[in-house]
Formats: C-alpha cells, sequence, structure tokens
C-alpha cells in the first residue's frame, strides 16, 4: 500500500502513514486555510486500508494546536479508525497543556468503541 | 498607544499567508517577554479563528483601496490580560444571525459550552467557505470571558463587525 509521509510545515501536520512499518501519525500544528482539501488523501488513503487493516493499528496523535475547521476533520479521521477492527489511538499532550489533553477526552466521548490512551509528554 | 501596550496592529488585507506572519509575531513578542507556555497556546488559539474568521467572512466596502477583505486585527497587552480585537465588514443580512450565535454563546457556562461545541462537531458540516462553525465556540472556550461584540451600520449593505476576547494571565 502506498505510503503517506508529509513534512510538517507551520501550518499543516507532519503525516506518516505505513501499513508495512505500522506507522500511522499525526503530529505538530494543523490550522491549514482549506482543512477539508489537506486531509482529503489522508480520508481516502485510510478507506483503502480499512479493506485490508493491519490485525493492530495503533493512530499516534501529538499535536501540539489544531484550528477548529482540522477538529472537524480530526473527528472524520477518528470516525474512519472507529470502524476499523484493533484500532486504537494514543493521544499525546504536553504536560501543561490542559486544552489537548481534554481535546483528547472529548474526541474520546465522540466515538463509539475506538479506545484511546493518553500521554504527556 | 503606550499605555494599551499594543503588540500589533494590522489593518489591510487578509490571507492565509498574512495570518501566519500574524501569528509568528504575535509568538516571537510573547516568547520575548517570556510568557507561560499554557497561556501562550491560548492567546495563540483564539488568534488563529479570529484570523481564520477574516480570511473567510470578511467583506470589503472599498475592494479599490482596500482590497477584497479588508479588516482590522489588534492584540493587546495589559498587566493580567491579553485583548484580542478585530473589525470588519459584514454583509447586513448576516448580522441577525451573528448575533443570535453570539448571544447564544454568551448564555452559556463552561459545561454549557463544552456540549455545544461536541453537538456542532458531530452534527454540522464544514461550509462552503470550510468552517466548521466552532470558531466562536473555541474562542469562548479558551477565554473563559464572555465574547464582547457589536455591529455599526457602514451603509445599506454593510456592518461594521467589532469582536473582542480576553485571555487573563493569571492561571484560574
Amino acid at each position: 500500500m502506498e505510503i503517506i509521509n508529509l513534512e510538517g510545515t507551520e501550518d499543516t501536520p507532519k503525516i506518516i502513514l505505513d501499513k508495512d512499518k505500522a506507522l500511522f501519525e499525526i503530529s505538530g500544528r494543523s490550522l491549514p486555510e482549506d482543512a477539508a482539501e489537506f486531509y482529503a488523501p489522508i480520508l481516502e488513503w485510510l478507506d483503502k486500508y480499512q479493506s485490508a487493516p493491519n490485525p493492530e493499528t495503533n493512530f499516534l496523535f501529538k499535536l501540539e494546536y489544531f484550528n477548529t475547521a482540522s477538529s472537524k476533520l480530526i473527528l472524520d479521521i477518528l470516525s474512519k479508525l472507529d470502524n476499523i477492527a484493533g484500532a486504537r489511538v494514543t493521544w499525546y499532550y504536553h504536560e501543561d497543556d490542559e486544552d489537548m489533553e481534554e481535546a483528547g477526552e472529548e474526541f474520546s466521548e465522540l466515538v463509539e468503541n475506538l479506545p484511546f490512551e493518553f500521554k504527556s509528554y | 498607544m503606550l499605555r494599551q501596550n499594543l503588540i500589533l496592529v494590522y489593518e489591510g488585507e487578509f490571507t492565509q499567508e498574512i495570518t501566519k506572519s500574524v501569528l509568528a509575531m504575535a509568538e516571537r513578542n510573547m516568547d520575548a517577554f517570556g510568557e507561560e507556555a499554557s497561556i501562550k497556546r491560548k492567546v495563540f488559539n483564539v488568534m488563529v479563528e479570529c484570523l481564520q474568521n477574516i480570511c473567510k467572512h470578511a467583506e470589503s466596502y472599498d475592494t479599490e483601496s482596500y482590497g477584497k477583505n479588508s479588516a482590522i486585527f489588534m492584540i493587546g497587552k495589559h498587566k493580567n490580560e491579553y485583548i484580542i480585537t478585530s473589525g470588519n465588514a459584514v454583509p447586513k443580512d448576516r448580522v441577525q444571525e451573528l448575533s443570535a450565535r453570539l448571544a447564544h454563546i454568551n448564555s452559556l457556562d463552561k459545561d454549557g459550552l463544552k456540549e455545544l461545541y461536541k453537538e456542532i462537531i458531530k452534527n454540522g458540516e464544514l461550509s462552503s467557505k470550510g468552517g466548521a462553525g466552532l470558531g466562536f465556540i473555541d474562542m469562548a472556550r479558551k477565554s473563559g470571558h464572555k465574547l464582547r461584540y457589536d455591529f455599526e451600520p457602514i451603509n445599506d449593505r454593510l456592518s461594521f463587525f467589532s469582536l473582542r476576547t480576553i485571555i487573563s494571565r493569571t492561571n484560574s
């Protein structure tokens, strides 16, 4: 399966999606002008991945900041993961970033089955 | 000017590139006097929502002189708080809806805002302009204070919308 490997920029996150190496990660800042356009390839990739996923999918979110338009797309990603057997989320937040911790908790309440693990750094 | 301690004022056309520059300048300024990371993040957050609202929704009242979405954006630092202010033209027919949304947000407490946020993120669709309809709610949540806003008629078609958000510097 194709690998997605995007370098982070000042307004878009670093993204790695690599099925063979079992790497699934979104990190950094997400405040693109057009969040739907930016995340469209990620959602498409997950649609393909969903048809033949690894037995385990540990999806890492290590976001420093995201805007509200991105939050809607992050929920779309989580909703897709919610339908993938063996998927789980590790949600990283900076140790003094209560807002990011709370954002992760809210996302976890918005999905059905997807387990969340919270880790501070 | 000195008394108000303005960190930054920008007036003119707004784009994503300008948004990034304004954010970088404000960040550098807050770093320069060693602002606490948690406060810095909240200020950054409110600035992003405010600036991207302008990029998406501001109308120009004089395209020839000011470009397509002229607006004013200011950030000021007082002893105990940051004040983030924006002003831009909006179509008159949007004033009632905007005003009702802001009044509703201001009527809610912390838990009420959280519920509204979750309801909209779950059931809302992105607008044609790519907005999630969550910006004001997020600003109110990060602020912890009421949003202050005002609408002044400009002409038959437009009103001037000003919005002020406060971020306390003392952790509450």
